[in-house]
């Protein structure tokens, strides 16, 4: 227990030193390019293909239910209930999961590297904060390319329950389209996207901490990339009770 | 200059450094030796602040960088040049990008400016044709080439090597000994290295500190070393028998300046030669 408060302790003193004005606002920003196109673009075909699946698995299980349901469901909420579990869950929880293990071992492991080959004493020695010169850059560029794979995930989930919807023809394009076009509130978009926003920053920070931490060799770098991806999924998961319950209660 | 005045650094309540008080002279090339485990990167790594001391000073040209405020730490290492034992470069960038990073980060120079600069550092480095390539695709030697023209592109006041010559053949041993021991001389910097190198210190080691578990056991020139009578300076330098034998040989002929060995030897390959 003490360990972990003091984990948590070394976690926000390195986020001190880690939010601060970059040092070179030139060399920042070609960094923060470097990044979005490191942990964001290059992760777009992978939530692509994640989305197109799981949105088409959500609709059929959503016909399953709706068929053998008791009270008869019209065919347009199996359009509805997809986008309601796309957009509130699935897109910016269990994309985020994904992320949290594809973004999260890449952070922990480029960091990690850096710290037992010297790079990022190198970096102290030259008079660089070498905290804020790795990691912001990281995190802005989840925190901003993130809700912009969310984005993608929504659509492209919807569009795999469609899809779905023609393979098997258990419902009609028609009812389906219907479905997706019933009112929903806009604050869960809004919620989605705030989720996404905070899950990003966690993202970006907690590999980027057992990163920053490890000491040793290659073997070290391993074992801190498998930490630090279990520690982000246990951080969104919590962080996700904490915001469903203070948004949607 | 830099000044030591009883350096102490504990990890754990183990003191590793035991209170060492040395000076490293501006122009020079100095040398810090001792066996593995001696406490020789720690104290590099507490001059250069990574590692914060428990106790004790050090001055660089009068300024204490004990108690500094960050942004004084900030601009001192700014002066300063460090080579790394496995030479720490920047994977993700060419060498040239590599280079160019103090620059970037510490200066307003225009790219142009910063290009004629990496050009120039390169050149005296020899490492031409090279600028485009990944660390990862050139040589050991090359590598710390690449890291002692990173380490002076910025013109600095203060050179630290970390075993320069670690995992290197002896030819490209020497010539990495012989670049640094110019460029100490053409920037007139304050060099200190850590070495287990026996041929640097018999090269160009123009002053010597030698630790022993964190003490400072003994410090002197590379003239007066052969003839100490520190023994545990001597089993580590002269650990082969044959160097032994041959350091032996030297008092008795009393030849024990290097200068006067080296001017022995070429007279004796001269007069073979004739």
């Amino acid at each position: 227990m003490l360990k972990l408060l003091s984990a948590i302790g070394q976690y926000f003193l390195l986020l001190g030193k880690v939010i601060q004005k970059p040092q070179k606002r030139q060399v920042f920003f070609k960094l923060l390019m470097r990044e979005i196109n490191d942990l964001g673009v290059n992760s777009f075909g992978l939530t692509l293909f994640t989305s197109i699946f799981v949105g088409a698995v959500i609709a059929i299980q959503m016909y399953n239910n709706f068929r053998n349901s008791s009270i008869p469901i019209p065919a347009p909420f199996i359009g509805y209930a997809t986008k309601v579990v796309l957009i509130l869950e699935f897109a910016p929880t269990i994309i985020s999961v994904i992320l949290a293990g594809k973004v999260g071992s890449y952070i922990t492991s480029s960091i990690g590297t850096m710290r037992v080959t010297e790079q990022i004493d190198a970096l102290d020695i030259m008079g660089v904060n070498s905290a804020n010169f790795l990691i912001l850059p990281k995190i802005l560029a989840s925190v901003i390319f993130n809700p912009l794979l969310i984005a993608i995930s929504m659509v492209f989930g919807i569009w795999g329950g469609h899809l779905a919807g023609i393979a098997t023809g258990n419902w009609s394009r028609a009812d389906y389209i219907s479905g997706i076009q019933m009112y929903m509130p806009p604050f869960y978009i809004w919620y989605a996207f705030l989720k996404t926003a905070v899950f990003a920053f966690l993202i970006a920070t907690i590999p980027a901490f057992f990163g920053y931490k490890v000491s040793g060799g290659s073997l070290e770098v391993g074992r801190a990339s498998t930490q630090a991806v279990v520690w982000t999924i246990v951080a969104i998961i919590i962080a996700n009770l904490v915001l469903t319950q203070m948004f949607l209660s | 200059m830099i000044e030591v005045k009883d350096l102490r650094k504990s990890f754990d309540g183990v003191e590793v450094l035991k209170g060492i008080t040395t000076t490293f002279e501006t122009g020079k090339v100095n040398l810090v030796i001792g066996q593995s485990g001696s406490g020789k990167t720690v104290f590099l790594k507490s001059l250069l602040n990574v590692y914060e001391p428990t106790s004790g000073h050090i001055l660089f040209d009068g300024r204490d960088i004990v108690g500094m405020s960050r942004q004084e730490k900030e601009a001192l290492r700014a002066e300063i040049g460090t080579v790394f034992q496995g030479s720490a470069l920047f994977d993700s960038m060419t060498v040239q990008d590599n280079i160019m990073f103090p620059l970037d980060m510490f200066t307003n120079l225009t790219f142009t400016e910063k290009k004629k600069r990496v050009k120039e550092v390169i050149g005296r480095v020899h490492l031409e044709n090279a600028e485009k390539k990944f660390p990862s695709e050139i040589s050991g030697g090359m590598q710390k080439r690449v890291a002692i023209a990173r380490a002076i592109v910025n013109n600095p006041r203060y050179l630290f090597c970390d075993e320069p010559n670690s995992g290197l053949d002896p030819f490209t041993a020497n010539i990495i000994d012989d670049l640094i021991a110019e460029i100490t001389e053409e920037y007139n910097t304050t060099t200190i290295i850590n070495s287990h190198d026996m041929n640097s210190v018999m090269t160009i080691g123009e002053k010597i500190v030698y630790l022993r578990k964190g003490i400072k056991e003994w410090e002197g020139t590379k003239d007066i070393l052969i003839t100490s009578d520190n023994k545990y300076l001597i089993d580590f330098v002269y650990s082969s028998e044959i160097f032994k034998e041959l350091r032996e040989y030297l008092i008795k002929i009393n030849k024990t300046s290097i200068d006067n060995i080296i001017t022995t030897v070429e007279n004796e390959t001269d007069q073979e030669n004739i």
